[in-house]
């Protein structure tokens, strides 16, 4: 079998963001990128499948933006994909453009899984993997953080508002997860240097046939500030009595 | 022009969070005068239908395959409805249930979509959205443009609507089981009996983090403050992943977005994922043994104490 696993570049998670002077974008001078930690998630659920197979299945990654996904592509080959591949496009994409990219590739490679985060956290927007379901009319489970593969069958335990929900599903599918899923493993020297080695595939995003007619614009990005002055107690007296002297709560 | 909005129900009637969706529907409305409608969509839900009637016209669409809300079912019922009823706008609470359903249907309709919106403005008659990037960091202003554009909206940024003075009628719209995809089952909802109120729905909630090292120390101290403050109890995501506290207690920026009257967060160190998912509450109080911690920057007030001296001390003194 195969799984297709989509990765997004990101902004380290514990980098502090700043915007840019156009007010479109934010600083990425200097900025450390890794691949969205839950599509890492994502690739190492794939990667463990393909393990419980003995090997049987093959892990393809995806990229889909400029030449700079080299870098978290590679980064997916040294934790294990098999292929990695990007697709060029210089223009910016919201997650609808991207879903039909995919959707393009999946006709490409037929995988009968893909794997991918349940959101991004740069955009948070959470749409790709619902667009693209949608898109290939295949069934959807999302937040996954369990997944079971019997067969051509998928028993997946998504994390909802309410509690753990349990889906079964038929295979082609497309799975987004959640962070309880699994702890990625981290990608070690002589595989990183093998990853080095390794055919990175080129796909030019017009040979898809896909137009790019951007559906979510972004128009403005304000940095946000705390405005808050905290205002330090020394006891639990204190604080009582500050509470139920200053807001009307307690 | 017509404002759909998917009502999420709790078995009853309308859960706080849609109510929070018919505001910003309302609000939109009275800007350009389109007519709203709820959609609820379930099995043998017309009982609830008409609780929900309280907040607006009522489409029901109701059938045996829509018993449990899957996805594939669900969106293939609001793009028929969106089609039908010519939406111009259709919204939802930024719930699970939304993200999941309701961003499948917007992809059924040609993906013109915009999550987690916070606020809004008009710039002539276009719809400009305002919502939160990067964990919080930044807000940006989005605009969409396609067929059928479609918002979730954040509980924690719009009121819950009143209800009408007097309720609007109940239409059932026909659900053709034979367009509804029925490959995915549904195996049931394990949740932990939680006594208390939901984080999102809380007036007061008190969070604890990795202070806690057991379920049974985060009862003894963060359930039992939640309790005597009739609050909810929420999580950072530490604990969530040990195990020792179930994720939808999480908050932050992959977990609940809450805005109470009152968060007390308890040994949380305030990362910016954590952040994402409190900061914008009315009062914030942090206790927390190491006075450097970043939760202090966003707090109003600040007690730099071991939770375990300070938590039986407010326990006692709230009695
Ligand atoms: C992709 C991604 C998504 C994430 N999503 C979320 C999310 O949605 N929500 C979330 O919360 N986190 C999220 N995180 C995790 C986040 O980065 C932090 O790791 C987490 O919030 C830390 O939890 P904590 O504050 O409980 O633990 P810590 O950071 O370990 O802080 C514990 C604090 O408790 C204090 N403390 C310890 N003992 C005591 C005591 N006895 N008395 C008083 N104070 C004490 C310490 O001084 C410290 O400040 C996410 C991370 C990533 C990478």
């Amino acid at each position: 079998m195969k799984i297709l696993v989509p990765i997004k570049r990101v902004p380290d998670t514990d980098q502090r963001v700043r915007v840019a002077d156009d007010m479109l974008h934010v600083e990425t001078a200097d900025m450390p990128f890794v691949v969205n930690p839950f599509d890492a998630i994502a690739l190492e659920e794939a990667i463990r499948i393909r393990e419980a197979r003995s090997g049987d299945a093959e892990v393809v990654v995806i990229g889909v933006g400029g030449e700079e996904y080299e870098q978290e592509l590679r980064t997916g080959l040294a934790m294990g994909a098999d292929r990695a591949c990007v697709v060029r496009c210089d223009t910016e994409l919201d997650p609808w453009n991207v879903a039909c990219i995919l959707q393009q590739m999946v006709g490409r490679e037929s995988p009968a899984l893909v794997l991918m985060g349940k959101q991004a956290v740069d955009d948070d927007l959470g749409q790709t993997g619902p667009f693209l379901a949608s898109l290939l009319q295949w069934p959807q489970a999302t937040f996954a953080s369990r997944i079971e593969l019997q067969g051509e069958m998928l028993t997946v335990g998504r994390e909802t508002d309410r509690g753990i929900e349990t889906l079964t599903l038929p295979l082609p599918a497309v799975v987004t997860v959640d962070l309880r899923l699994n702890e990625p493993r981290y990608a070690s020297l002589p595989s990183i240097l093998k990853a080095r080695q390794k055919q990175i595939e080129h796909v030019d995003v017009r040979e898809l046939g896909v137009e790019i007619q951007p559906r979510l614009q972004v128009l403005k990005m304000e940095s946000v500030f705390s405005q808050r002055r905290c205002q330090r107690v020394s006891n639990v007296d204190e604080l009582l009595e500050r509470l139920k002297a200053e807001t009307k709560i307690l | 022009m017509r404002i759909l909005v998917i009502a999420e129900t709790d078995g009853v009637g309308l859960r706080q969070g849609s109510r929070s969706a018919v505001q910003f529907a309302r609000e939109v409305a009275a800007k350009n005068g389109a007519e709203l409608q709820l959609l609820v969509i379930g099995y043998d839900q017309r009982a609830v239908a008409e609780q929900v009637a309280a907040y607006g016209p009522v489409l029901l669409a109701d059938a045996p395959t829509l018993e449990h809300p899957i996805a594939e079912r669900y969106a293939t019922v609001i793009a028929q409805a969106a089609n039908n009823t010519h939406a111009s706008l259709i919204c939802a609470a930024a719930t699970t249930y939304a993200k999941d359903v309701l961003v499948r249907a917007a992809g059924l309709l040609g993906g013109t979509m915009a999550t987690e919106v916070v606020g809004h403005e008009w710039s002539g008659d276009k719809l400009l959205l305002r919502r939160p990037m990067y964990a919080g960091a930044v807000t940006a202003t989005v605009t969409l443009s396609g067929p059928f554009p479609t918002v979730t909206v954040r509980s924690s940024a719009y009121p819950a609507a009143e209800p009408l003075p007097a309720p609007e009628p109940v239409t059932a719209i026909d659900v053709d089981a034979n367009l509804i995809p029925v490959t995915t089952q549904y195996g049931g909802l394990a949740s932990k009996a939680n006594t208390r109120p939901d984080v999102t729905e809380a007036r007061i909630v008190v969070s604890g983090g990795r202070a806690f090292k057991t379920t049974e120390e985060f009862e003894q101290y963060v359930g039992a403050l939640a309790d005597r403050l009739h609050g909810a109890a929420g999580t950072s995501r530490v604990l969530v992943d040990a195990g020792i506290v179930p994720n939808e207690l999480q908050v932050g920026q992959t977990g609940k977005i809450v805005a109470p009257e009152l968060y007390i967060a308890l040994g949380i160190s305030g990362a910016v994922q954590h952040l994402a998912g409190m900061k914008n509450s009315k009062v914030i109080v942090a206790i927390n043994n190491d006075p450097d911690a970043p939760i202090f920057e966003v707090a109003d007030y600040g007690l730099v104490a071991d939770v375990r001296e300070a938590v039986p001390e407010l326990l006692d003194k709230l009695a």
